[in-house]
């Protein structure tokens, strides 16, 4: 899933500080998920808006909705009819919720409640852990299921570098050497000839590299199967 | 044992403190109530195992809120004490209430109260 945090109250409430009618849009996919913007999360900001707004005895009315998923233009019409009643409107959707708004609102501003942070799942209750790169070119099978592009803070597609030690990452004490536990799993499995040989150049095009992507499936396109 | 305590203190009573949400504390102070506090079993002996535990993670995910908000976080707290101790039930009210007092009124404006 797409990870997120919640930004910090003040940046919130100083991008609605001139705001006397506002609406906080939640999404029920992934920021639900890791419990950055479903409904108790939008619940739970609307109060201490309001919380903050009262302190500073400066009124301020707050609605809620919680769209099935900000990333789908029939739920984003969902709001149509009400989405002009408000001076702005938080979206506590990932990155791509503000500007599924934004693209079919042009007239309303929409402000970002969280920073959208990787790709990722929870490790534990309350912990997630970055996985996927989006690269756009998948290998994890060359790696024993461990993805190398996401998890090591090179990217190296080749071992280790030098500042991999006792399993652990130089650039941060708390990060795996991904390389150190490919190697590891291979040895384990008595496969640690599949990582000789040199992976040619990774064609970073499909990557961020070539620019925004697009992915068109042409059946769906003509309709539904 | 007709204990008295503080006539300031309104108890909301719940099966279980495990029930008691973020909202209901944070809707407290945003109604303008000066300070929320929540009694709970003693740890250790919540009859649904981990109640009170929950609670106390509220209780502090709460007080953070409103340290950041710019209010005293001392305006929420968590107690616990057993259905038997109804002499440390007045004594915790009294204590909570000297504490508010102590503090003075909430910030929170309660003529915006919706």
């Amino acid at each position: 899933m797409i990870v997120a945090d919640r930004k910090s109250l003040q940046e919130i409430l100083a991008m609605v500080e001139d705001n006397k009618k506002i609406l906080i849009a939640g999404c029920k996919g992934c920021v639900t998920v890791c419990n950055a913007g479903g409904l108790k999360e939008v619940e739970i900001l609307a109060s201490s808006i309001k919380i903050a707004r009262k302190k500073q005895d400066s009124h301020i009315d707050i609605d809620i909705e919680v769209l099935e998923r900000q990333c789908d233009t029939e739920y984003v019409a969902g709001i149509s009819e009400i989405v002009g009643n408000y001076d702005a409107v938080i979206s506590l959707a990932c990155g791509v919720g503000p500007q599924f708004l934004s693209e079919m609102y042009p007239d309303q501003t929409f402000y970002p409640g969280v920073n959208t942070t990787f790709f990722g799942g929870a490790t534990q209750h309350g912990v997630w852990e970055e996985r996927c790169a989006g690269c756009g070119t998948c290998a994890i099978h060359n790696f024993g299921g461990l993805c190398p592009i996401a998890r090591c803070a090179k990217s190296l597609m080749n071992g280790p570098c030098g500042g991999s030690s006792q399993g652990i990452c130089e650039v941060n004490k708390d990060t795996v050497c991904i390389w150190d536990s490919i190697v590891r799993k291979k040895m384990e499995a008595g496969k640690l000839a599949d990582l000789i040989g040199v992976k040619g150049i990774k064609n970073w095009r499909t990557a961020r590299h070539g620019g925004p992507r697009k992915s068109i499936r042409e059946e769906l396109v003509q309709g539904n199967i | 044992m007709r204990l008295s305590y503080p006539a300031d203190v309104k108890i909301i009573q719940v099966p279980c403190t495990g029930r008691v949400d973020i909202l209901h504390l944070l809707n407290a102070i945003e109604d303008g109530a000066d300070g929320v506090y929540v009694a709970g079993c003693l740890e250790g002996e919540c009859h649904y195992i981990e109640g009170n535990l929950k609670a106390k993670r509220k209780v502090e995910y709460v007080k953070k809120t409103l340290t950041e908000l710019g209010i005293e976080p001392e305006r929420v707290q968590m107690y616990n004490l057993s259905s038997a101790q109804g002499a440390r039930f007045a004594e915790i009210a009294n204590e909570m209430v000297l504490k508010i007092r102590g503090l003075g009124p909430s910030p929170v404006k309660k003529n915006h109260a919706a």
